[in-house]
Parts: C-alpha cells; structure tokens; sequence
C-alpha cells in the first residue's frame, strides 16, 4: 500500500496537457473579467449599492469604491499573464487573490462556479503550469517534457467532485419525482424557437430532463476517466453546456466546463493543441520558431519543489472538500429551506425560490413602528437574494437597526414578517416574526427563528 | 463492458423517461402547450382595458360639459353636477390607473391624473400666475383629480365661500385647464390603443423583459402593491412613518369617498386578475385561467379568497378614510395586513409560477 501510494506520487506524465490547461483557463478567466465589465456590472453590483451583504468572518472586504475597476484590472491582466504563462507564480497568487476578493465583496452574487474558479485558482498556485509552452520558459531558457501524474489528476479530481456532488445532490424528491424546479423554468421558455412550444411544456420532458441531469453528473467524470467513452463523454459534455446555456442565463460557465474537460484527454491530443497553437502564433509572427526553440534547453522531467509540503496540503484540502458539502447533515431543519450548509457545496439550479421580507422597526419602549420600503436601500437584486435567505435576513435587520438608531430611534426593534415560496408550493411564513432581529447575533450555530418546513423534501 | 455500462445507462433514462410520462400525465397523447398568451393580451385589451378607456374618456367628455356650465354660470346647481361627474370619473379611473403600460407609460399618464396628495402652495401658485404647465413634472402633485378635489371642496370652507372663489376668472381658467388636460390626455392613451398600440401589445407575448406580457405582469402587481395598497391604505395609516398621515387619503377634500374609490380599485383590479369583463360578467382568457393551466388552481383560488378577505376589511372601514384613521387607525391597518397578504401571493407565488423574466439585474445565475 505504502509503496502504492509513492509509485503513484513518482509517476510522472506529459507536461501538454496542464499547459494547455493554464492557457484556455487564463484565456477564459480573462474574457469573464471582460465581460464582467462590459455589462457594467461592476458600477451595477458592487459601486452602486448602499450595502453589500457580506460573508461571516469576512466582513471586512467590502468594495473599494471607484477602485473597484483596478481590483477587476488586476484580476484581468493576472489571468492574462496566467495564459501566457509569464511570471506564472505571482500571476496566479494575483488571480487567486483578487478573484476570491472580488467573490467575498457581497454574497448577493455567490455563484457555485465563482467558488469552483477560486478553487482551482487555489490549487493552481501550486501545480507546475508553466513548465511547458509557457512566456516563463523563453526566459528562463528552459523547458521541461512531463510533470508528476497527480498534479493533473488533483485537477481531475476537483472537476469530479463538483460534477459528482452536484449529482449526489439531485438526488431528492423535488428534482425526482416531481420534476421541481425544471417544471416551472421549462415551461417558461416558450420562446424558444422549434421547441419552446410543445417539447418544452411536455409533463415528461420535464421529468426527462431531471433524470438524466442527475445521471449525466454522477456519471460523466467516470466516462470521461476511461478512454473508451472519453469521446462520447465530451460530446455529452458540449451538448448538456450548450443546452443549459441556451436555457439559464448562465454566462461563461458552460464554457468553461467544456474546456476543462479537456484536461481528461490523452498528452498526444494536448500536444496536437500547442502545435496548433504554435501554428497559430507562428502567423500571426508572434514567435520566431528558430530563435527560441534553438535556445531553450529541453529538460525531461519537472522536479517539484517543497514536495513535502504541497501533498499533505492537497491531501488536507480534498479531505476539506469531500467533507464539507455534507455540513448540513448537522442542521436540524430542512436543507432548501434554511440554507444551513447550502453554499459551497454544489448545489445548482435545485431550487426555484422566491420570497418576500417586510421589515418593521418598533420602539420597544412605546410598542410604536413602521415599515421599511426595501428599495431604500437594497437595487432589485439584492431585495430578491435577501428575501429568501436567513443569514441575508439577519444581516439586513443589524443594518437597519443600526441605520435608524444612528437616526435618533430609540430603543430599536427589529421584525421581519416575510414569506417564502419553494419549488412550487404556495408561499409560507418564513421568520419568526416575534424575534427582535437585532438582538440575534450571526453564526455557524442553527438559526432557531427560522420557522419550520411544512412539507417534506427526502434525498439527500 | 463500458459500452454495456452506457447502454445500460441510456437504456434506463428512457424507462424512467416513460414510465414517469405515463404515470404523472394523463392525457394520452403529447398535447402542446394549448395556453394562449395571445387570447389572454387580447382580452384584457379588448374586454377591458379598451372598454375601460372609452368609459372614461365618456365619462370625461361629461365632466368637461358640466364644467363649462359651471363656468359660464358658477352657482350650486351645476357645482353639484360637477361634483358629481368628477366622482363618476374618479370611480372610473380606478380601473384604468394599473394599465401603465404603451402611450400612458410614455406620457407618465397617472403621474398627471393620480398623485395626491395634491400640493395646495403650487396649485395657488400655478393660479395666481396663470397658463402653467400642467405636465411638467412639477405640477403632478398640482393636476389630475386629486387637484380637482381641492378645486371643488377645498377652496374654500363652505359651498358658499366656494362658489364666491369662482368669482375670480383665474380659478375658473384653471379648473378648466385641469379637466380639459385630463380629457385631452386620456384621449390620447385611448386613441393609441384603437389605432396602433393593441396589435402591437397583443402580438408581444415572448418572456423577455420588454414584452407586454411580462411587462403587464410586472405593472399590474406594482400596481398592487404601491397605488392600491399603499397609497390608499399604508401611507395614510402611518405604516411607513412614525404617525398616521390622515391627510394623505384619497380624495381627502371631498371626505366622503376614499372607501367607494378604494373599493373600485379592489374590484377592477379582481375583475382583471379573472378576466372579468369591463362592466359586465362574461370572462376570458386571464392570469387566473393561466394558473389553471399551469396545474395551480390552489394560487389563483387563494389570490381570490385572499382579495375577498381584504375587500372584508375595507367593508368595515368608514367611507371618509381621514376620519377612520384618526378614529380607530387599527381597522385601518387590518385592511392594510390583508392586502399585504395579496401581495405576497402575487409577488411571491405569481411570479413564481409564471417565472416571467422581471427587471431586476441581469447578472448570471448558478
């Protein structure tokens, strides 16, 4: 066994396929920042509203203001470097940095895929990326032919888990038996040219559709582990991005996956790539093939500094990873309910969800009050993320408490009557609306004024 | 082995595929979808807001020609017949005032017929200076009906003391200029939904933030939640302010009709939601039948009762909603809380069962 593990540790493989890896990562890391931009959401999101919901323990990295452009810009420019491979090291910490600081600005907008990015970004800093077809060969004259085997498998293996979990959690009855939320999302898509109309608000397509999501993500990282169906999982993998894309308003995501995928295919294929690649640069006359490929030294194997360090780190953080999407089992109320050990976990598109929060600040000495208009102080988006979420609930009750004792209130109360529809059942009271808010303080404990569930949601 | 494992695996997708086809739906064979959100636009266009339109812009024309009699000779008689055709209008407006959508939504149209409460200083002001702009954004807490309110109530302390104030040619110019606005600016929302704006609001079915259905769906429920609840009932009940604010009711001079205008605006705003004809009983094609149609009677039936319950409360409300407020304000909230529950309904589970693209930031999703 002890022997198994160093064999697998020593094995080493083609240096291509992390090299192609780090370039259409950086390359897609760059074009989201881009875009990001373009749409203005950055003024929209992060510089226009009065108050930003923030992350427990991280409530000290809020936006920079105006500044807010040159946090984006490093990201940007990081992740270009991270193409290129130029300073890879420094690129990629930047990245890893000014990305997951971006993420942990305001929690309005947590996406799972921002997570996966930080993620991989982490483990990245110390995978050997540029130790093939990268700016830092050139200037270091050297280039190196094969890396060790489990730096691209640590990849692999992150890629698994977020496909493998997020199938693990289709696993209920919502998403199996009664087709929830696809039945009320699909329907709604009856725009859509040729299908829109009939298959779209088919009964069966909707129950079509759940069942082979969940198959296509517990399956696909074993199909695309062994190279028989390697093919065939990839042609799933484009036709289900495609689609999800064509469906949800899910931005660069499906892009992504499908070129991280790619990192489950054979050296010989990743080396067609950077010839490709080369071709490419070669006419546009962005390289001088007989200058550079004369001077640099090739080298046969990476040698991976601190090897002692990075593995017990990597095993530790897998562990973490394995884990820690089963948090909620310490919860004691429904999962879709309180959103206890809902994030970071891999939970996507499981729930339609909307709610609605009215709050009331009472003096407690006179029993007098009035009501909140949340557009005071959240744009439309944060109202929405804000109405369903306990922790965004609590978090937005401290605000106002605080906003109108520093206005002269007295003795500030703070309730929230509030509603909240799941998955199709008719919407029911959400809060507690008996618990004074701002007294109740944030943490990982379980939050006892949510009030209970009145259905059941079995699986896991 | 692998291709066994896949065959397996396609296999039972299209078992699971079947078998829950036929157990959980019942008709035979594959139906399209057979809502039409074309016949839904096309009645609440030509059944009743079209309809609701050319009512008031009747009921205009008449509160013009009583107008002009008022004018050409100020006295009780024809100030009571005034009176009388502006309530008329009002109670029709109730039933307009949530299509803010096509030419009313380009010329703010209820901005110049429906902010009160009405600023007293710029109404005096806009007197005594003579030919104001009446659409100019400043003037809409000076225009609409809420103004006429105070031009025909509230001048003065009785009849009498009114009735001298027309003395003054420059009341009488803008009583006149008001009317005559409203008349000319309903004209022209009616005008464009019989030429061209109805093909085009009938045809524009898509999801898309733009679309008239969607952007109904968004009006309507805003409607709801902001001119009906909480201009009517929460902002003059002190639910948004430390104190209750009696003198913001509706048609606060005239003192007797804020329960009757609140209850048209209940009704019409009922009669919509069920595609209920204007002025009639027949019904077609509406969010309710939507809701049937996407298999949630429970919502559309506990929309009704729900509107039923809150129509319950107002009932027991006094007709002069100034005096309810500072007599017993607790009624008054009641009938607030129970619209309050219309609007989760709408806003929660409506939008949900629909999932209209609404115009909140178009960021991604997970």
């Amino acid at each position: 066994m002890r022997l198994n593990i160093s064999t697998y540790l020593n094995k080493t493989t083609s240096a291509a396929p992390l090299a192609v890896f780090r370039v259409f990562f950086g390359i897609m890391m760059c074009l989201s920042i881009v875009r990001f931009w373009y749409n203005d959401w950055i003024d929209l999101l992060y510089i226009q509203p009065k108050f930003h919901f923030t992350y427990f323990g991280f409530e000290f990295i809020k936006p920079l203001g105006v500044y807010t452009y040159v946090l984006f810009a490093i990201c940007g420019i990081a992740a270009l470097f991270v193409a290129l491979g130029f300073k890879y090291r420094i690129a990629i910490i930047t990245f890893f940095l000014s990305f997951t600081y971006i993420e942990l600005m305001d929690k309005t907008t947590y996406l799972n895929h921002y997570y996966f990015i930080t993620l991989l970004s982490f483990i990245m800093i110390f995978l050997p990326a540029n130790a093939h077809f990268s700016v830092d060969n050139i200037f270091r004259r050297k280039t190196y032919q094969s890396i060790p085997n489990w730096t691209i498998d640590s990849i692999k293996l992150l890629l698994g888990i977020v496909y493998f979990y997020a199938g693990l959690a289709k696993l209920n009855s919502d998403w199996l038996f009664k087709a929830m939320p696809l039945k009320i999302w699909l329907p709604s898509k009856y725009d859509l040219p040729f299908i829109g109309e009939n298959l779209m608000q088919q009964n069966w397509f909707h129950f079509v559709m759940s069942w082979s999501g969940m198959l296509y993500d517990l399956c696909i990282p074993f199909l695309l582990l062994y190279k028989k169906t390697r093919w065939f999982a990839f042609i799933l993998v484009v036709v289900f991005h495609v689609f999800t894309r064509v469906l949800f308003p899910i931005g660069m995501f499906p892009f992504i996956m499908i070129v991280s995928t790619l990192i489950f295919f054979d050296a010989s294929f990743h080396q067609n790539i950077i010839r490709l690649l080369k071709r490419l640069l070669n006419a546009l006359s962005l390289r001088k093939p007989s200058l550079q490929a004369s001077k640099l030294n090739v080298y046969s194997q990476f040698q991976l500094k601190s090897k002692s360090l990075i593995i017990p780190l990597f095993v530790l953080f897998f562990s973490i990873q394995l884990v820690f999407p089963f948090r909620y089992l310490v919860y004691p109320n429904e999962l879709f309910w309180t959103e206890e050990g809902y994030r970071f976990s891999w939970r996507v598109m499981l729930m339609e969800k909307m709610g609605i929060a009215t709050f009331k600040i009472v003096d407690a000495d006179t029993g007098r009050f009035f009501y909140v208009n949340n557009k005071d102080f959240l744009t439309p988006f944060q109202e929405k993320q804000m109405s369903f979420q306990p922790d965004f609930i609590l978090e937005y009750a401290h605000y106002l408490g605080d906003h109108f004792t520093e206005q002269g209130h007295k003795n500030v109360q703070v309730f929230v009557e509030s509603y909240v529809a799941l998955n199709g059942r008719l919407s029911a009271p959400y809060i507690n609306k008996t618990v004074d808010l701002y007294a109740e303080k944030e943490s990982f404990k379980p939050k006892h004024w949510i009030l209970p569930f009145k259905d059941d949601i079995k699986g896991l | 082995m692998i291709k066994k494992i896949f065959l397996a695996v396609i296999t039972l997708t299209f078992i699971v595929a079947c078998s829950s086809s036929s157990s959980s739906d019942d008709s035979p064979s594959v139906s399209p979808d057979n809502f039409d959100r074309g016949a839904l636009l096309t009645n609440l266009a030509d059944n009743i807001i079209i309809p609701a339109y050319q009512d008031l812009s009747e009921k205009l024309t008449t509160l013009t020609a009583d107008k002009d009699a008022f004018i050409a000779d100020a006295n009780q008689t024809n100030l009571d017949n005034l009176r009388a055709s502006w309530l008329e209008a009002y109670k029709v407006w109730q039933h307009v005032e949530m299509f803010n959508i096509g030419k009313a939504e380009e010329l703010t149209y209820s901005f110049q017929m429906n902010i009160y409460p009405v600023s007293t200083t710029d109404v005096e002001a806009n007197i005594s200076a003579g030919n104001a702009d009446l659409t100019h954004v400043n003037n809409n807490d000076a225009v609409g009906f809420p103004a006429v309110d105070y031009m025909l109530y509230g001048v003065a302390d009785s009849d009498a003391a009114i009735l001298t104030k027309y003395e003054d040619d420059k009341y009488k110019a803008y009583l006149s200029d008001l009317v005559n606005q409203m008349e000319s600016l309903t004209e022209t929302v009616l005008t464009d939904w019989t030429s061209s704006y109805r093909a085009t609001f009938v045809s524009s079915t898509s999801n898309t933030v733009t679309s008239s259905l969607n952007k109904f769906v968004n009006d309507y429920i805003f409607y709801f939640e902001k001119s009906l609840r909480a201009n009517k009932f929460g902002i003059p009940g002190g639910v948004f302010s430390t104190d209750p604010l009696p003198e913001k009711v509706e048609a606060f001079y005239n003192q007797e009709v804020s329960k009757t205008l609140a209850l048209e605006a209940l009704a019409a705003f009922q009669n919509t939601l069920n595609g209920t004809y204007y002025s009639a009983s027949a019904t077609g094609e509406s969010f309710k039948t939507y809701l049937t149609e996407l298999e949630r009677t429970d919502l559309s039936t506990l929309l009704n009762t729900r509107i039923d319950a809150a129509r319950a409360k107002v009932n027991l409300l006094d007709d002069n909603f100034y005096s309810q407020v500072n007599s017993d304000n607790v009624k008054m909230t009641e009938a607030y809380d129970a619209l309050q529950l219309v609007v989760v309904s709408l806003k929660v589970d409506m939008l949900q069962a629909f999932n209209v693209s609404v115009d909140y930031v178009d960021a991604d999703g997970d």
